[in-house]
């Protein structure tokens, strides 16, 4: 049943109004015919009389005359099969690559369902990612979502790559796949990333949607969500353990803006829809472990904070919903630090379950807090130093702003394709630890000091 | 009997359905939308024109597809099964779904929210010929090896049990029967109750006795009292979700009713798969013994967060009526508000601050005004409590926020959450210069009677100290340390002491996770005797650096890892501490 209206009454930004359609369903998917072409849009509103369509290529070039307005009675759908492995898509779910489309096994509605809270399986196995700052002090587990907070020339394509790279379970050899989504960022900087996968060798285990920077904005409403749908089926069909990169969220997110304004709803804080918490949500929940199914969806979102500005409502909602953060901070990549990973602003919640004697090491947990701890305090220290003179600082204040310098250098610094195991992250903070007085250690169990605690060489 | 109502959908917008040709319809009805019958509350009635906001995905919903109305406004079951059952915001009972439905949740689906089938075994407490009236004890069934169901007469009934059964029955069973006099009421173990409404009771009485939590900042320095309001505001990151797993872990409630509102689903998960492995300090059994969850996660339908609070406060007032101590959380209000927000967006109702509706905080009122200690209807006479401690997720940490103004308002005590704190994994992050509690002269009260005389003088001497730590730090980047007086040196050490060894309070140790009050009195008292030791020693003319440079000092720096049942050693460190000083004076005096 297949319903054509020439109707279009208002053009308001990427919105249409179609008159005289009276079964249009909510969320339904349209198709535009202009000047020969066809675009795509998705019911936002239907009422007896008329609809309101989001367009997804924009309006540009659509007129009230002789635009044809399809609808087409069901969702926006992704036609999921193994083959969509090695394959390019747009923003919606087209090949881009110069192949036919894969053979579907099935469609699947984009928006997909919520998984039952019961249903859900707790991450808990440690994924290894080789950096420091990340294994050592904000663990990641499969299933977890963990977004990178940047900002604009910060090194989060390098950093996500190379977890990407080097991330893996210890003691498996289970299918893996990488789900790819750009929304609104540059040719160049998705090409270092699929560069990346090519040079090792994983573009085939790798599934690209790609809305870039000149794609049409709107699209990027429906590219994470497609990115996901088939992250979901490769994970809990297929059985394989898929890493979902998201980049850039903050572009998704002024799409959403886009359209709230064209609505004319009451925006929320610095114009962003007061439904953007829920809408995100609905993106980042799609991430984690279900009871009795093999495999597992592990995101890693990438925004950047607008003015470095973790407080602005893109990182702020994105920090509420996720499971973490990994925080770049500019004054350590103005230092020439890499990765600049300020820890103490980053943080992984589901660290807890995935560290510890069997997962990683005992002493894991006390050594990332006390590691914390003694950062934070150097930092402070620090700060202080550059208003008083270091002359006017107690000595054990002194020491402690030593420990910050050299945790900077010798544990967050590393090279890009420096792949460290989980022991030599700990034993790394361990020999820094050992600056500090014995007594100041109160966050570590004394037989983990016994046991870890390098014997000084000397003595 | 009313007629069914019977309308069609006229437009959809997101979670809000207008349904036409609905005359007869009930604000707060429950109806069932479109084909796949999802499940709506009436929030609107304009003429023959229902607004409803609709608890499922609104997806594939068009114009012209029936409303059916059922008569009924939204409500709870309220009987034995709901311990250890996980809802979600109108209590559908997860678990059955996930079986019915498989692990994503599909729409339209509806299960009772109470077992039909399983058998409860009820032993009567009142005998035929007695005469009963509402809130009345007809019978108990051990629910749980620590809960008591209590089966009460339900609101409005009176009369003479002309019939009563002793035995094991599913709850469609009857178990009672009375006689009001105008026809045999036949009582079964359920009954239902509209969640917007509150529970109806004797009489509010004023609520003294602590709820005790474990947590040291909590118990020692900003306590709340069983039948008390909190509310924990802060940034991501600032550890609300933790607390509050640490109420719902070891508060001495009877029944926990915790409510995860628009937050993440494994933090559900989190509990469902830890709480039967926990054992419950005082009773023994696991923890999900006493505990009811209500999870509408934030990727769930939002009219259906909207419902969840309430859903729960119910629960939690039905248990409170049996003469229980209930402590209900709920993560995180915002999301509530955040979901009404939505909905008035949707019903293009005039916006108030940040696009709240003008009615946001008499919304926020009328659920904390739903805590508190009562006098329950019936016989016999018992009290019960509802505690209500909300978290509160303001955009960017801001407290300006409306949402945690409008808390504000309402609650006794405050535990602000300092993102500084958080980030130097100082935790629990409340911040001890900036929070409040208005039960702490009660809570002194009771623990001079229960844990020592001293208690209050020692919260009071440690609140000074870390006050005069705040004013003296102003100093010290003024001038730096060394200009310091020794006294002030030992001020500020004392008072690092009190954070590091005493407030912060590790969640995911084994032993520092729950401290009893007796081991939060003996842990204080000792970082004071230290102090005022050192002070005597100040005056002797001891050096301050060789008091701080004390070895009994990682003893108290060590103190929450030492187990609750080996109270002594905690004990023995007063005495250590002395012996220390007097070796250091004997020492200070040779050299002098
Ligand atoms: N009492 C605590 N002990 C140890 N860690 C804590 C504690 N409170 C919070 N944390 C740490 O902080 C993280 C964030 O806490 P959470 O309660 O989830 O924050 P919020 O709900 O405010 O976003 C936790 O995952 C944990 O790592
Ligand atoms: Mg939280």
């Amino acid at each position: 049943m297949i319903r054509e209206y020439t109707t279009i009454s208002e053009i308001s930004g990427p919105l249409v109004v179609v008159q005289g359609v009276s079964d249009a369903a909510y969320g339904e998917l349209v198709e535009i015919e202009v000047g020969g072409h066809t675009r795509y849009g998705q019911v936002l509103e239907t009422s007896e009389g008329y609809a309101v369509v989001q367009v997804f290529e924009g309006t540009h070039g659509i007129n009230l005359t002789d635009t044809k307005v399809r609808f087409l009675g069901k969702g926006l759908t992704f036609g999921v099969s193994p083959e969509i492995l090695g394959r390019v898509f747009d923003g919606i779910g087209r090949p881009i690559d110069g192949s036919p489309a894969p053979v579907p096994e099935k469609e699947l509605d984009i928006t997909g369902s919520p998984i039952n809270p019961t249903a859900r399986d707790y991450p808990n196995e440690f994924i290894q990612t080789g950096v420091s700052a990340i294994d050592g002090m904000n663990t990641l587990v499969r299933g977890q979502k963990l977004p990178i907070f940047s900002g604009s020339g910060l090194p989060h394509p390098e950093l996500a790559a190379q977890i990407a790279r080097q991330a893996r379970v210890r003691g498996t050899g289970e299918d893996f796949a990488v789900v790819f989504a750009a929304m609104g960022i540059t040719f160049e900087e998705a090409n270092f990333f699929l560069e990346d996968f090519r040079k090792r060798g994983t573009l085939d285990r790798t599934v690209v949607f790609l809305n870039l920077a000149n794609d049409p904005a709107i699209e990027r409403i429906a590219t994470p969500r497609v990115a996901l749908t088939a992250a979901e089926y490769l994970a809990f069909d297929l059985g394989m353990h898929v890493l979902v990169i998201l980049t850039d969220m903050t572009n998704y997110c002024e799409a959403l803006r886009e359209i709230s304004a064209a609505r004319k709803e009451v925006p929320g804080r610095r114009g962003y829809p007061g439904y953007m918490y829920t809408d995100l949500a609905t993106i980042y929940e799609r991430a984690g472990r279900i009871k009795g199914k093999k495999g597992s969806v592990t995101q890693i979102p990438i925004l950047t904070m607008p003015e470095d500005d973790r407080t602005h409502p893109v990182p702020d909602l994105t920090g509420y919903i996720t499971e973490g953060q990994i925080f770049l901070s500019r004054d350590l990549h103005r230092r020439g630090i890499y990765p600049p990973i300020d820890v103490l602003q980053s943080l992984s919640r589901l660290m807890q379950k995935g560290i510890g004697k069997g997962k990683t090491r005992e002493d894991h947990s006390g050594v990332a807090n006390q590691l914390y701890a003694a950062y934070a305090k150097g930092k402070e220290v620090r700060e202080l130093a550059v208003v008083l003179g270091e002359s006017s600082i107690s000595e054990l204040d002194r020491k402690y702003m030593e420990f910050a310098d050299r945790f900077e250098e010798e544990f967050i610094r590393q090279g890009q394709f420096e792949n460290r195991t989980i022991e030599e992250t700990l034993d790394i903070g361990w020999r820094l630890l050992s600056m500090l007085p014995r007594s100041e250690l109160k966050r570590i169990k004394l037989e983990m000091i016994e046991k870890y605690m390098p014997k000084k060489a000397e003595e | 009997m009313a007629q069914v109502v019977r309308g069609k959908v006229a437009r959809v917008a997101g979670p809000l359905v207008v349904a036409k040709e609905m005359q007869g319809v009930k604000m707060f009805e429950v109806v069932r939308v479109g084909s796949l019958g999802l499940f709506g509350e009436v929030i609107r009635i304009e003429g023959d024109r229902a607004y409803i906001q609709v608890y499922e995905e609104t997806g594939g919903v068009r114009p012209g597809e029936e409303v059916v109305g059922t008569g009924e406004l939204l409500s709870v079951e309220l009987g034995p099964g709901l311990v250890k059952n996980i809802y979600d915001g109108i209590q559908r009972p997860l678990e059955v779904l996930w079986k019915m439905g498989g692990s994503f949740l599909v729409r339209g689906v509806e299960a009772p929210s109470l077992d039909r089938n399983a058998k409860w075994h009820f032993e009567p407490k009142v005998k035929i010929g007695d005469e009963v009236s509402e809130g009345d004890i007809l019978g108990e069934v051990p629910e749980t090896s620590t809960v008591i169901h209590k089966i009460m007469v339900p609101p409005g009934i009176r009369g003479k049990v002309v019939d009563i059964k002793s035995g094991d029955f599913t709850i469609e069973e009857v178990v009672a029967v009375i006689d009001t006099g105008k026809e045999k009421k036949e009582i079964k173990m359920y009954q239902k109750w509209p969640v917007r409404m509150g529970r109806p009771y004797r009489k509010k009485i004023a609520a003294s006795e602590p709820m005790i939590t474990g947590q040291r900042t909590i118990d020692t320095f900003f306590p709340i009292v069983k039948g008390g309001t909190a509310a924990v505001p802060g940034p991501f990151g600032s550890g609300k979700t933790v607390i509050q797993h640490q109420l719902a872990r070891w508060s001495d409630a009877d029944v926990v009713v915790y409510i995860g509102c628009g937050e993440r689903g494994n933090e559900m998960t989190d509990v469902l798969i830890e709480f039967p492995e926990l054992k419950d300090p005082r009773t023994g059994g696991p923890l999900m013994d006493r505990t009811v969850l209500i999870a509408n996660t934030s990727n769930m339908p939002v009219a259906a967060r909207e419902a969840s609070v309430f859903t729960g406060i119910a629960i939690a007032e039905y248990f409170r009526d049996m003469g229980y101590n209930v402590a209900l959380m709920a993560d995180s209000t915002s999301r509530w508000a955040e979901a009404m927000r939505e909905i008035s967006g949707r019903l293009e109702e005039m916006p108030g601050e940040e696009g709240y509706p003008a009615y946001l905080a008499s919304r926020i009122s009328s659920f904390y005004e739903r805590a508190g200690m009562i006098e329950a209807l019936g016989s016999p006479e018992r009290t019960g409590s509802v505690s209500v401690i909300g978290a509160v997720s303001p955009p960017g940490g801001d407290l300006s926020d409306p949402v945690v103004q409008a808390t504000l308002r309402e609650v006794r005590v405050f535990w602000s959450l300092d993102q500084q704190l958080a980030f130097a994994r100082h935790f629990p992050a409340i911040h001890w210069l900036r929070s409040y509690s208005l039960y702490v002269d009660r809570v002194g009260e009771w623990a001079k009677e229960h844990v020592a005389l001293d208690w209050v003088d020692n919260r009071h001497e440690a609140m000074r100290i870390l006050q005069q730590e705040s004013e003296l730090q102003e100093l010290v980047r003024l001038v730096g340390y060394d200009a310091l007086s020794p006294h002030d040196q030992l001020l500020l050490e004392t008072a690092r002491s009190l954070r590091e060894d005493f407030l912060q309070q590790d969640a995911f140790d084994d032993i520092d996770t729950y401290c009893p009050l007796e081991k939060q009195y003996h842990m204080l008292r000792n970082v004071l005797h230290f102090h005022h030791k050192a002070l005597e020693a100040l005056e002797a003319g001891v050096d301050v650096k060789d008091i701080i440079a004390l070895p009994i000092r990682e003893k108290i720096s060590r103190m929450r890892f030492i187990p609750p049942d080996r109270l002594d050693e905690i004990k023995a460190i007063h005495d250590e501490i002395d012996a220390a000083f007097e070796t250091l004076m004997k020492k200070g005096g040779e050299q002098v």
